[in-house]
C-alpha cells in the first residue's frame, strides 16, 4: 500500500530514499485531518442540525419532526427581531470603529516607535495581561468604576469637573460600548501588529526619501500593507460583538438586548425550533458580513504564504 | 534587532511629535485597561461591612476566606480545579492538532481551502450557538452532556481555529532552508521534525498552548449549554453575578488574576530559558 503510493510521489525527485514515502497530500491530510475532523463533527454537523431543527414543530412538551416555515415566518414578522438586530449592529459598528482606530494606533506605536525589542515585548504583555483575567469579571469591574458613587465620578467631583455625579456612565449604551472596547481591542492590536511587523522599514524610508509626508506614507504604504491584520481584527471584533449576550445584559441594566441574548431566552424556555430558526438567520447574517470582509482582503492568501 | 525607525526626519535620534502623541494614547489606553481592574483589586480587600462600591469601610481578607466557605451557592475551589483540568486538556489537544495542521498548511494541498474556511467559520460563529448545536445533538443522540465530552468539544471549536491562525504567524517566520539543510544532511522526515522544525518553532508553539489554555479557562458562552451538571469556574462566577453581589466576586477576580499571572510568568520564564539555551548553543558552535 505504502509502496504503491510512494511510486506516485513526484515531489521528491531525488530517489536516494530507501524507504518509500507517502505522497505529500496524504502527509498533509494526516497532519491537518484531526483538526478538520474535530471541526467538522463539532461545528459543521451541529450547525446543520439546527438548520434541520429550525423547520420542526414544537409545543410545551417537546419538538416534533416536521417541515414548516412558521418559525422563520414568525421571526421575520416580529418587530422585536429587527430591533435587536439594529441594536446589535449599532454596537458592532461603533465598537468596530473605536477598536480599529485605537488598535491601529497602539499597534503602530508598538511596532514602529518602540525601538527596543525587550520593551516591545513587555508592552505587548501589558496589553495582553488583562486578557488573562476572566472576561466576566473584567466586565463587572466597570460597575464600581462607572457607578453613581464610582471611582470615576468621585474623581470628576474631586477635580471639580462636575458637581453632580454623571448618571449616563453606567447601565447605558455608553457602558456597554466601554466594556466591549475594553474586552476586544486586543483582538485588533494582535493581528494588525503582526501585519505591521512584516513591513520592511526600507519601504518607509523610501517613501520619505521620495518626499511623502507622514500622512501619505501612512495612507499609501502602511495601511495597504496592514490590511490583512485590519481585516482579521475587524472580523474578530465584529463577530464577538454580534455573538455577545453577557456584556449587553450586565452593562445595559436590562435596557438593551442583543440578538444572542434574545436567543438565549428562547433556549432557556426550551423553544428549540424557533431558537434554531433565529440561530440560522444570525449565522447567515454573520457569514455574509464576514464573507464581505474577506472579499475586500484575501485573508487566506496573505496568511498562508 | 531594531525593527522600528524613529520616524523623525533625516534619521536623527530626535523623536517626532507623532511619537509623543501615540505614547500619550498608549498611556491612556493602559489606564483604560487597568483602571477598572485596579478598582476590583482594591475592593476585594473591602472591610467586613463594606459593599461592592466605594467607600472602603476598612481592610480585611474575609472576602477571600469566603471563597472557601462551604455553604456558598457556588463552589469556587472545585469548579476552579475542573476549569484547570479542562483548560489543560483543551490546551494539549489544540496544540497538537493546530501545530500539525499549521505544518500541513505550508503546502498547498487539495482540500486546504475547505479546512481553512471551516476553521474561519468555526471562529466567527456566535459562541452560544456552537454550544446550542452541540447540546441539541447530544439531546437527539440521548447522550448526557458533561465537561470532558460536550464542553471539551465545544471549546475545541474555539481554540483550534485560534491555534491554527496563530500557527500561520509562527510558521511564516520559519525559514525552510533549515529543513532543506537537514534533508541534505540525510535526516529522515521524523528526525527533521523532531530535531529541527519543532525546536525552532518551540516558542511559538508554547504561545499557542498558552493561548488555548487561557481561551478555555475563560470560556463561558460555548460551555454554558454543554457543560452538564458540573460547572466550570466562569460559569460559577456567572451564576454568582446573577444571584448575589458581594466583594467575594472581586476577591475571586483578584485570585484568578494572580493565578493567571503565575501561569504567564512561568511560561515567559520557560521561553526565555529556551532562548538563552539556544543562544548559548549557537555561541558554542559558532
Amino acid at each position: 500500500m505504502q509502496q504503491a503510493i510512494g511510486a506516485t510521489n513526484k515531489a521528491w525527485p531525488s530517489m536516494r530514499w530507501s524507504r518509500p514515502r507517502l505522497p505529500l497530500w496524504v502527509v498533509s491530510w494526516l497532519q491537518a485531518g484531526p483538526l478538520a475532523l474535530v471541526l467538522f463533527v463539532l461545528f459543521a454537523l451541529p450547525t446543520f442540525l439546527f438548520l434541520i431543527v429550525s423547520f420542526f414543530d414544537y409545543d410545551r412538551t417537546g419538538i416534533y419532526p416536521a417541515f414548516m416555515l412558521d418559525n422563520y415566518h414568525d421571526l421575520v414578522n416580529s418587530p422585536a427581531t429587527i430591533r435587536v438586530y439594529l441594536s446589535s449592529l449599532k454596537f458592532a459598528f461603533i465598537v468596530w470603529a473605536v477598536t480599529l482606530v485605537v488598535g491601529f494606533c497602539v499597534a503602530w506605536f508598538l511596532i514602529h516607535h518602540v525601538r527596543s525589542g525587550t520593551i516591545r515585548t513587555v508592552l505587548f504583555l501589558l496589553c495582553a495581561i488583562p486578557f488573562w483575567t476572566s472576561g466576566i469579571i473584567r466586565t463587572i469591574a466597570w460597575i464600581p468604576f462607572l457607578g453613581r458613587n464610582g471611582a470615576f465620578n468621585q474623581m470628576l467631583i474631586e477635580f471639580r469637573f462636575t458637581e453632580h455625579p454623571l448618571e449616563f456612565l453606567l447601565f447605558s449604551d455608553f457602558s456597554v460600548i466601554i466594556s466591549y472596547v475594553n474586552l476586544f481591542t486586543l483582538l485588533m492590536i494582535g493581528p494588525i501588529a503582526n501585519s505591521m511587523a512584516k513591513i520592511d522599514p526600507a519601504l518607509l524610508e523610501a517613501a520619505r526619501d521620495a518626499g511623502a509626508s507622514r500622512w501619505r506614507t501612512m495612507v499609501d504604504v502602511v495601511i495597504p500593507l496592514s490590511k490583512t491584520g485590519i481585516a482579521l481584527g475587524s472580523i474578530l471584533v465584529f463577530t464577538q460583538v454580534m455573538g455577545d449576550f453577557f456584556v449587553v445584559k450586565a452593562m445595559s441594566g436590562g435596557q438593551s438586548a442583543s440578538v444572542v441574548s434574545a436567543l438565549s431566552v428562547e433556549i432557556q424556555a426550551m423553544q428549540y425550533p424557533p431558537a434554531a430558526a433565529n440561530s440560522m438567520v444570525l449565522v447567515v447574517f454573520t457569514a455574509i458580513m464576514v464573507a464581505g470582509m474577506m472579499k475586500v482582503v484575501d485573508v487566506r492568501k496573505e496568511l498562508v504564504k | 534587532m531594531v525593527v522600528g525607525s524613529s520616524g523623525s526626519v533625516g534619521g536623527s535620534d530626535r523623536r517626532s511629535w507623532t511619537f509623543f502623541a501615540l505614547l500619550a494614547l498608549f498611556c491612556v489606553y493602559m489606564a483604560f485597561l487597568y483602571g477598572p481592574m485596579a478598582v476590583i483589586y482594591v475592593l476585594s480587600f473591602q472591610g467586613e461591612n463594606g459593599g461592592v462600591t466605594f467607600p472602603m469601610t476598612g481592610f480585611s481578607l474575609v472576602w477571600f476566606a469566603d471563597i472557601w466557605l462551604p455553604g456558598q451557592m457556588a463552589n469556587i475551589p472545585e469548579s476552579f480545579n475542573r476549569s484547570i483540568a479542562l483548560a489543560a486538556t483543551v490546551s494539549v489537544l489544540s496544540t497538537v492538532m493546530a501545530v500539525a495542521a499549521g505544518l500541513a498548511f505550508r503546502r498547498n494541498f487539495p482540500g486546504s481551502a475547505f479546512i481553512f474556511y471551516l476553521a474561519v467559520a468555526s471562529l466567527v460563529m456566535p459562541s452560544l450557538l456552537v454550544g446550542f448545536g452541540i447540546g441539541l445533538g447530544f439531546r437527539l443522540l440521548d447522550l448526557k452532556p458533561s465537561i470532558f465530552t460536550s464542553a471539551l468539544g465545544a471549546q475545541l471549536t474555539w481554540t483550534l481555529p485560534f491555534g491554527l491562525l496563530a500557527m500561520f504567524a509562527v510558521v511564516n517566520r520559519f525559514n525552510r532552508a533549515w529543513e532543506e539543510a537537514a534533508t541534505d544532511l540525510g535526516a529522515s522526515s521524523w528526525q527533521k521534525l523532531r530535531y529541527v522544525t519543532l525546536p525552532i518553532l518551540a516558542p511559538g508553539i508554547i504561545g499557542v498552548a498558552m493561548g488555548a489554555f487561557t481561551l478555555s479557562y475563560d470560556e463561558y458562552a460555548r460551555t454554558t449549554l454543554t457543560v452538564g451538571p458540573k460547572n466550570t469556574l466562569p460559569l460559577e462566577i456567572y451564576a454568582l453575578i446573577s444571584s448575589a453581589s458581594s466583594p467575594t466576586l472581586f476577591a475571586i477576580g483578584t485570585l484568578t488574576t494572580t493565578v493567571s499571572f503565575l501561569i504567564i510568568g512561568l511560561t515567559v520564564l520557560m521561553v526565555l530559558r529556551l532562548q538563552r539555551r539556544r543562544l548559548a548553543a549557537t555561541m558554542k558552535s559558532g
